[in-house]
């Protein structure tokens, strides 16, 4: 007889295996007294010690496996084993209540636990998880327990846990198939991992360590977040089919994959992604960008104690290029101060950091880094279709002199017999006022545009979207927004140049048709918005968006035109 | 003993990055390092601890050092404050 759970569908897809319940062993923590606590001292720092080498082998095989970001989850852990607070705590427990290190561990990691989970910040919260996750772990050790249970796996199975910790996804491999959890929402950590991985989960459904047994058949629907326990041999053939659509779904989506974005009309727009550093470009592949509309290059030179040098920013840039085999890359040059401090530049602190000391300013200021830079991008330039693209710019003079070095660049480079390309367009980010204003005299100078529309809201709207009071002024969609991005537009096609954006907004799925309609030719997103662009863009007639911009241009309000995009049925569901 | 009162700055005050910049930099001298934050003092060299004050922007906080090396470590301090967390 079969049973069915029912919880939050945390990642797409349907798995069909054997139960793996992940035990959570019953861990008697109640308090002993010991005859010496010196020698208990000596157990416990041992337990802290495995710990501590088994975490240092997660954080490598995290980092060579899922990257940085997931593997610094672990230096966290790490810290918490260096903490005195929590080390101390724990043995001076020890010694005044003569009282067992499992005991004592417990206590003082409670106390942490609760402190944190009490404060009112996200991250805070977070903290009291890691310190869960790290005592456990010390606690198995003292318990002369094996901490690696999942990381032996060697069939199919859908792993089933009361929560996964980051230290159990880590161990996950190819043989779990999809996993269930008691806990968890849609943005907890396990419901992450699940869809990075690709596999499908249903977590939060409250029972399913209760209701599961080892080595029960399940069905793990993470489409509509339910888990079947013990199917009959009807409701399998039911999901094996339902399997079957999901993946012929999946097929039509990559069919799209190298498909153009050419709208109803048959007018073709270009679909590029945005990227910060080379490991991004899986995600930019996978997804059928058609280019790199913006390769954020600071990046390479923040969570450093230098600067980075030519040979390395020229791997980067070459990594890039080459990969993209022949599509175009535009990257931006630094586009550091403001929010982005560099500690070892030494930059003085300013009371308006948005608007001082950043980004061509900086870079015309610094000559030896800036040309650095420039040598490097020319040297990469050989190896695929470089653009080159300057932030930040105001002035018609920054434009000019940033041109001349990497002129003065390219001779050197020719000097050392280097080779360059001689096809590198060179563009600017539009993203101050007066450079969107006086667009016309700015086509004249250079070979595109790129508008970064965070900054260009917060400036014409004097409006700081980091702060609170003023974030309902922050609008994208704002008339005066329009008619910057409109002439913009117009002032590069008139000089037949190309325009593209590459702010967030490009993949909002409110704003392609306006930006279809303005004549936008590229548009440059995160990775993952970009079929789903496509799809929409392929629903379009371009004559129906340029009737859709003339009525916006009579909209009084920002709210007016959003309603108007919504209420003309231009966004796909 | 080195005692030196620094007002916070940055806008997240000292949270997760800045906290453990912090702690790792202490972790580096052998003295005493404390760190006095509305009435409460903590151990500079725990994250725990630094975190649990719950430092937010524009706060006065107050590092005393007390040891062998305190005189490196108060300018050590004084470095990453200035660097990252304040003015």
């Amino acid at each position: 007889m079969s049973a069915s759970l029912t919880g939050i569908a945390a990642s797409k897809g349907i798995a069909i295996a054997k139960a793996f319940l992940l035990e959570e062993p019953e861990l008697d923590v109640s308090k002993k007294t010991v005859d010496s606590a010196q020698d208990e001292i000596t157990r416990f720092k041992e337990a802290v010690q495995e710990s501590k080498h088994e975490l240092q082998v997660i954080k490598e095989k995290t980092l060579q496996d899922m990257g940085e970001d997931q593997a610094e989850i672990f230096s966290a852990h790490l810290l918490v084993l260096e903490d005195p607070e929590i080390m101390d705590g724990v043995s001076s427990k020890i010694t005044e209540e003569s009282a067992n290190a499992e005991y004592a561990l417990s206590e003082v990691a409670n106390m942490y636990v609760d402190m944190f989970e009490n404060m009112d910040n996200e991250y805070m919260k977070e903290r009291a998880a890691d310190i869960r996750d790290v005592s456990k772990r010390v606690l198995m050790h003292l318990f002369g327990l094996e901490n690696t249970s999942l990381a032996t796996i060697d069939q199919e199975v859908v792993v089933i846990a009361d929560d996964l910790t980051p230290s159990d996804t880590a161990q996950l491999n190819e043989y779990v198939r999809g996993f269930a959890t008691d806990i968890g929402g849609r943005t907890s950590h396990s419901a992450i991992m699940a869809r990075s991985m690709e596999i499908p989960a249903v977590v939060g459904t409250k029972e399913a360590t209760d209701t599961i047994n080892q080595d029960d058949l399940l069905i793990v629907d993470g489409l509509e977040g339910r888990v079947i326990v013990n199917p009959s041999d009807a409701e399998v053939q039911e999901y094996k089919e339902k399997l079957e659509q999901f993946n012929r779904q999946k097929e039509e989506w990559a069919k799209l994959v190298n498909e153009p974005t050419e709208t109803e009309d048959g007018h073709t727009v270009e679909l590029a992604a945005n990227i910060g550093t080379p490991n991004d470009l899986d995600g930019v592949l996978a997804n059928g960008a058609e280019g790199i509309g913006l390769y954020r290059t600071e990046f390479l030179y923040m969570g450093r104690n230098e600067l980075p040098s030519e040979e390395e920013q020229f791997e980067a840039y070459k990594e890039v290029l080459e990969r993209m085999q022949g599509k175009p890359v535009v990257i931006r040059t630094l586009d550091i101060g403001g929010d982005k401090e560099l500690p070892y530049l030494d930059l003085p602190k300013e009371m308006n950091p948005f608007l001082g000391f950043r980004a061509i300013r900086l870079c015309l200021e610094k000559k030896d880094m800036f040309r650095t830079q420039l040598r490097a991008l020319l040297r990469a330039s050989s190896y695929g279709k470089l653009k080159i693209m300057f932030p930040m710019v105001a002035t018609v003079e920054e434009v000019r002199e940033a041109k001349a070095m990497l002129a003065e660049a390219k001779e050197e480079l020719q000097g050392e017999n280097i080779e360059v390309s001689d096809d590198i367009e060179v563009g600017i980010m539009v993203e101050i006022p007066s450079t969107a204003a006086a667009a016309e005299i700015f086509a004249k100078e250079v070979d595109f545009f790129s508008i970064g529309t965070n900054d260009l809201i917060q400036y014409t709207l004097a409006a700081d979207r980091m702060s609170e009071k003023v974030a309902h002024l922050y609008q994208p969609y704002h008339p005066a927004i329009l008619r910057l991005v409109k002439n913009v537009i117009d002032a590069a096609h008139k000089e037949g140049k190309w325009a593209g954006m590459c702010g967030e907004m490009a993949g909002e799925p409110a704003a392609v048709p306006l930006l279809l309609g303005l004549g936008l030719d590229e548009f440059s997103m995160s990775a993952t918005s970009v079929l789903p662009a496509r799809t929409q863009l392929r629903s379009l007639k371009k004559t129906d968006a340029e009737g859709l911009v003339e009525e916006a241009m009579k909209c009084a309000t920002a709210d007016e035109i959003a309603e108007l995009v919504e209420n003309r049925g231009f966004i796909i569901q | 003993m080195q005692e030196k009162t620094f007002t916070i700055t940055n806008e997240t005050g000292i949270h997760a990055r800045p906290a453990t910049q912090l702690v790792n930099k202490a972790g580096q001298f052998s003295s005493d390092i404390s760190l006095e934050y509305n009435g409460k003092s903590v151990n500079l060299k725990s994250i725990m601890g630094v975190m649990s004050l719950g430092v937010g922007k524009g706060s006065e906080v107050t590092v005393k050092i007390e040891g062998n090396d305190e005189e490196e470590a108060m300018e050590a301090v004084d470095q990453v404050i200035k660097e990252g967390l304040g003015e």
